[in-house]
């Protein structure tokens, strides 16, 4: 395998190095431009103005709030997924993964229609207890649920399949209960697994704007986090809109380099 | 169960919007190199082919749909392509180099962003205003009769951002009220803040008279006297780096033409001259 590769380098055909230098520039060059582009000087001012710290405040707290939800409702549905036979689990795979794959902005209008007042389910928490989630900070943390959930989902179901389910029947054998073995056993097995599951449905949910905006509108100090911010920054103060961008690309890439360092690191 | 059913008729709605989409398109472009002589109006100007591209306000939707239209008619060979959305990110896109031939804005504000970067090829001409009115769900189920209704605890109001001049004309109106507005949501555009009202999910929202027009009875308006202090003027130009500089000059004239006017006041614009007050300059 070393040996291979030791060679491989020096022979890396013209043919495929230049278009993946072209690709690696086209991923990275924007980023650079954000970089380059940015306003340095005026950026301690920019970053300690009172409104981009409340935006950045209700990005942390909203997306640190989702992960709760994602890890409470995710780590069960995943366990479900990878550790019972029922019919219909393939469709209900396919429908968890959805919202990977579905337009954020799709999303919105979805929850929009299901938890707004008029929703079928809203209309009632409305009557029922008075509670109405759209532009409110909940609102914020369900919309953002929604869309970094089955990143956790499918993280952990990796994990459980991976995880050998004979520690768990010895831990049954010995008298454990199921909830116990999955509490004791299979929950240490799989903790990598869930840790990185959970990292990266913060890091969606921080990024998150299309269904935030749809669902939860936009109000600076409840609903509006830093995407949003950023898209309106954009429209008069582009300044701003990079210095904002900036701190998420930097949270980013924090969050990416973590990972890769811990879990995902392949041998 | 009202719901399922508003629904099933939005979906058929969209699939019929999308199919008829897609017939068009096929129509147009099909028919793009027809001939360009003896056209009934505007005989005057040169003749012009291929698309004009043309960014407009969202509040200007609907009746630039339909010039849009009536322009292709006139003058067969043409296609004309819309982009509607926020005047401000409509300006940051044209002056970040997106290719347009033509900018009609809700402001002279977000059309000065143009104008500073040199983006306009003639001076900026106010063709329309616009007025304020407040938008409430059917039957008026908060009974809201004046602007300071919108103070009221229990009333969720969703307004226009201030970076839009639909937000930026409903702060000065509010200011000139004196009132103090806590909005729940600050929209990107005044068609989302009007969706809001439209799927009840808020009780009121400061839009244009002409949006609560073009909704077609889903809303109704609740006109206030302050709105006379916020009346919003439309200018339009078309732009130095048009790709079709022809058909650009073309669809500003048209605009302008008595034909244009006649079906923008029908959706209840009013008319620069109209109005009592001189309209600013736009440089």
């Amino acid at each position: 395998m070393r040996r291979a590769r030791n060679r491989g380098t020096s022979r890396t055909p013209l043919a495929l190095l230049l278009p993946a230098l072209l690709g690696l520039l086209f991923l990275v060059l924007p980023l650079l431009g954000l970089v380059i582009r940015a306003p340095w000087r005026a950026l301690p001012g920019q970053l300690t103005s009172a409104e981009v710290w409340q935006a950045l405040r209700l990005s942390l707290i909203c997306a640190t709030a989702a992960t709760a939800v994602a890890l409470v409702l995710g780590v069960p549905l995943a366990w479900l997924l990878a550790r019972t036979e029922f019919p219909g689990r393939r469709l209900i795979r396919a429908l968890v993964t959805l919202p990977l794959v579905l337009p954020p902005v799709v999303g919105g209008v979805a929850l929009l229609l299901v938890l707004g007042r008029n929703g079928i389910v809203g209309r009632w928490l409305d009557s029922a207890f008075g509670i109405t989630l759209p532009f409110t900070t909940p609102g914020v943390v369900v919309a953002e649920a929604f869309v970094a959930m089955p990143f956790l989902v499918i993280s952990v179901e990796g994990a459980l399949r991976a995880a050998d389910p004979r520690y768990e029947e010895a831990a049954a054998t010995l008298g454990a209960s199921r909830l116990t073995a999955f509490r004791r056993v299979t929950l240490p097995l799989i903790a990598p697994g869930v840790g990185a599951g959970a990292v990266l449905a913060w890091a969606r949910a921080l990024g998150e704007f299309g269904a935030t905006i749809t669902f939860a509108g936009n109000f600076p100090g409840t609903t509006q986090t830093m995407p949003l911010a950023v898209y309106l920054a954009m429209e008069n103060d582009p300044e701003a809109a990079i210095a904002l961008s900036l701190v998420l690309l930097a949270v980013s890439i924090a969050v990416l380099a973590g990972l890769r360092g811990r879990w995902m690191s392949t041998p | 169960m009202q719901f399922s059913s508003r629904t099933r008729t939005a979906t058929i709605a969209l699939a019929a919007l999308a199919l008829a989409g897609g017939l068009t398109a096929c129509g147009s472009s099909a028919k793009s190199s027809g001939s360009t002589g003896g056209s009934a109006s505007s005989s005057s100007s040169p003749a012009v082919s291929g698309t004009v591209n043309v960014f407009a306000a969202a509040s200007l939707q609907d009746t630039f749909t339909e010039l849009g239209k009536k322009f292709e008619a006139a003058h067969p060979g043409t296609t004309v392509k819309f982009n509607f959305g926020g005047s401000s990110a409509l300006a940051q896109s044209i002056v970040s180099g997106a290719p347009a031939d033509v900018f009609a804005a809700a402001s002279p504000a977000t059309m000065k962003t143009v104008s500073d970067a040199k983006d306009n090829a003639s001076d900026p001409k106010v063709f329309v205003r616009n007025t304020l009115e407040i938008a409430v769900p059917k039957g008026n189920p908060k009974h809201i009769s004046s602007l300071k209704d919108l103070t009221a605890p229990g009333v969720k109001v969703a307004l226009c951002a201030q970076q839009v001049p639909c937000g930026a004309a409903a702060l000065t109106a509010l200011k000139a009220a004196n009132l103090n507005l806590t909005p729940v949501s600050l929209e990107q555009d005044v068609k989302s803040a009007l969706t809001k009202v439209e799927l009840g999910e808020v009780d009121a929202s400061v839009v244009y008279q002409t949006d609560v027009k073009a909704a077609g009875g889903k809303v109704d308006g609740v006109g206030f006297p302050e709105a006379a202090k916020a009346i919003n003027d439309y200018p339009i130009a078309d732009l130095a780096k048009a790709p079709n500089a022809a058909g650009a000059k073309a669809f500003v004239q048209y605009v302008e033409s008595p034909e244009g006017i006649a079906v923008l006041t029908a959706a209840g614009f009013q008319t620069p001259s109209a109005a009592s007050s001189p309209a600013p300059s736009a440089s």
